[in-house]
């Protein structure tokens, strides 16, 4: 009780300093939790547009980059006719601007895909999609901010074409996005006969590595994944987590300085009272104890207020009606458990020099200081 | 000069020091030049001599916080050196009082009194029992909960001394306890120090420049430039 009291004591004595040094875990804490967040959030909507009713995904073997990939258009028709293939559906990805719009995903899909098919259809009628050439589906965000409706003309790109529908997916990227049938989106991109990737859905699920051995055989420049080996391994995912941890880590690493200057100041203006615990008593790795208890005090608290920082600041950019569909709010318990690791590990590591530098005070010196 | 044989030889040794050297500022400060000296057990010991004479720094050798740089120091029997278990000594053998009460303000008088039994795993019962005991002999019952900076010099002086009795030391090191308060105050302080230490059969041995005080001991060993020169013994 009085190991507890010497700790809050001690905290409470400077409470300002301790203040700043539980805001500086906290604003690491939010940080780290918000950029993982949203790109995690980002990654798992990329994800889900790949395996849109499909599990495993056939590309270019060795390409940085989807966008980059070229899938003959003849191997989504050949692998459809595979016995174990349910469904093999080409997509093609394509990026272009228009007029106050730099970004506009557009998907060249085929009619029976399940963008088309299992999207809630606000306005048109999926039966009519891919008649025209010049036809395209928009998503409800993307009609919001291209100022489109059913039946209206929109510029994409250097063309013009007419919006026969509008449909809500739950996924940002898709909502935001304009889907055109494929061969239109083939000419649009100069991507004639290919596809980026073909969607794959299996008659059994055990037949994965069977699919792959056969896409091994047959087309020796393409390679299968399936979702969750994909997303998994895609460097441009890899560099994106990695960049969104470093990014965290970067904060949290600034939040433990603040701690430890925090502790060191601590230690530095009680150097007498360290020696009244140590003449009545107290081990060195109890005095150690005390420094440590102050930081892990100071950790913890700013770790649940940085959780709790970092949920609302979520929410609030969820509520963005530009960021709507693309900031995903689900906090992963391991993320939040790992952050929370990550914070008190900071603040302990953050006292080490001044738990160390407690230790070693000599209470016939320090008594003698006044 | 070897002092306190004629004490009495049938009581054991509490406090041995022999031939005790200590030195500052790499050895060109030297404090104490050769000591020899014995306490013993039960008995009450005044330290006097001039500021500077090494009193306080045998004390310090005496309770385990700091080293000699020759010569050997013996606690109950027991000789003690940089590996001995020193968190025995101090949370079991000696108690120490010095000239400022080093309480720790924020605490109350209950939680200063306290530490030394957080520091032993002393359980709580027991220690609130030992408080009460000490609180009720030095007059502080009353004040348990109240903050040190609400304490007068006088209550600080008996809260330390209550501190430094709590685990039941059977040595008290007292560094010029009454040094900071005034004349009255040190008079009340000083009778409770020595009804204290009578009381509970506790050796004392006392740093201080009061020669009334010193008077009141068993013993007085008067120190100078590092050596003892002489001891007198209470009539």
């Amino acid at each position: 009780m009085i190991f507890l009291k010497l700790i809050a004591t001690n905290l409470r004595r400077h409470h300002i300093r301790s203040l700043i040094s539980v805001a500086g875990i906290a604003f690491s804490v939010a940080a780290m939790l918000t950029v993982v967040t949203i790109l995690q959030g980002a990654i798992g909507m990329f994800s889900r547009i790949l395996s849109n009713d499909s599990e495993v995904i056939v590309f270019e073997r060795d390409v940085s980059d989807l966008f980059f990939s070229n899938v003959p258009a003849d191997a989504a028709a050949q692998i459809s006719s595979w016995s174990i293939v349910a469904h093999a559906n080409p997509v093609l990805f394509g990026i272009v601007s228009s007029e106050g719009h730099p970004i506009i995903t557009c998907f060249g899909v085929t009619p029976t895909d399940a963008r088309i098919q299992k999207a809630e259809w606000l306005l048109g009628d999926r039966g009519s999609f891919a008649r025209q050439t010049d036809d395209v589906v928009l998503g409800s965000r993307a009609a919001r901010f291209l100022s489109a409706t059913f039946g209206s003309r929109v510029q994409i790109g250097h063309a013009t074409f007419h919006v026969i529908g509008v449909l809500k997916t739950a996924n940002g990227f898709e909502d935001g996005g304009v889907f055109m049938p494929l061969a239109s989106a083939q000419s649009f991109f100069h991507k004639e006969g290919t596809s980026s990737v073909i969607t794959v859905k299996l008659r059994n699920k055990d037949a994965i590595a069977t699919f792959k051995n056969m896409i091994a055989a047959k087309y020796p420049d393409l390679t299968a994944l399936e979702d969750v080996e994909f997303t998994r391994s895609y460097s441009q995912f890899r560099i994106l987590k990695a960049t969104a941890w470093a990014v965290g880590g970067c904060g949290l690493l600034l939040g433990g300085l603040g701690v430890a200057n925090t502790m060191i100041m601590s230690v530095f203006t009680r150097i007498r009272e360290i020696a009244i615990l140590r003449v009545n008593g107290f081990s060195h790795m109890q005095i150690g104890g005390v420094i440590f208890g102050e930081s892990a005090v100071v950790s913890a608290f700013g770790a649940v207020v940085g959780l709790l920082f970092g949920t609302c600041f979520l929410y609030a950019l969820k509520l963005i009606p530009a960021l709507d569909g693309y900031v995903d709010t689900n906090l992963h318990p391991l993320l939040v458990l790992i952050v929370l690791m990550l914070a008190l590990l900071t603040g302990v590591a953050g006292c080490l020099y001044p738990a160390v530098y407690a230790m070693r005070v000599r209470a016939v010196e320090a008594l003698r200081f006044e | 000069m070897r002092v306190g044989l004629e004490f009495d030889e049938t009581r054991p040794v509490a406090l041995r020091a022999t031939d005790l050297w200590k030195s500052y500022d790499e050895g060109t400060v030297a404090v104490l030049k050769g000591v020899d000296c014995e306490v013993f057990a039960g008995q009450t010991v005044a330290l006097c001599g001039p500021s500077g004479c090494g009193k306080s720094t045998l004390l310090h050798l005496f309770g385990g916080l700091d080293w000699p740089d020759r010569g050997l120091i013996a606690v109950n029997g027991v000789e003690i050196d940089r590996h001995s278990n020193l968190l025995r000594l101090l949370r079991h053998e000696v108690g120490f009082v010095f000239q400022l009460h080093n309480l720790i303000p924020d605490l109350t008088l209950a939680e200063n009194c306290l530490i030394p039994t957080v520091a032993a795993g002393i359980d709580r019962p027991t220690a609130m029992t030992r408080l009460g005991e000490l609180a009720e002999r030095t007059g502080l019952s009353h004040r348990l909960n109240h903050r040190i900076q609400k304490l007068s010099g006088g209550e600080r002086q008996r809260t330390a001394l209550c501190r430094a009795l709590m685990n039941r030391p059977k040595i008290l090191l007292a560094d010029e306890p009454t040094g900071s308060l005034d004349e009255k105050t040190s008079s009340i302080v000083f009778d409770l120090l020595l009804d204290v230490v009578a009381a509970e059969g506790i050796t004392l041995l006392m740093a201080t420049h009061d020669r009334s005080f010193a008077r009141r001991c068993d013993r007085l060993v008067e120190m100078h430039d590092g050596k003892i020169l002489e001891h007198t013994y209470a009539s």
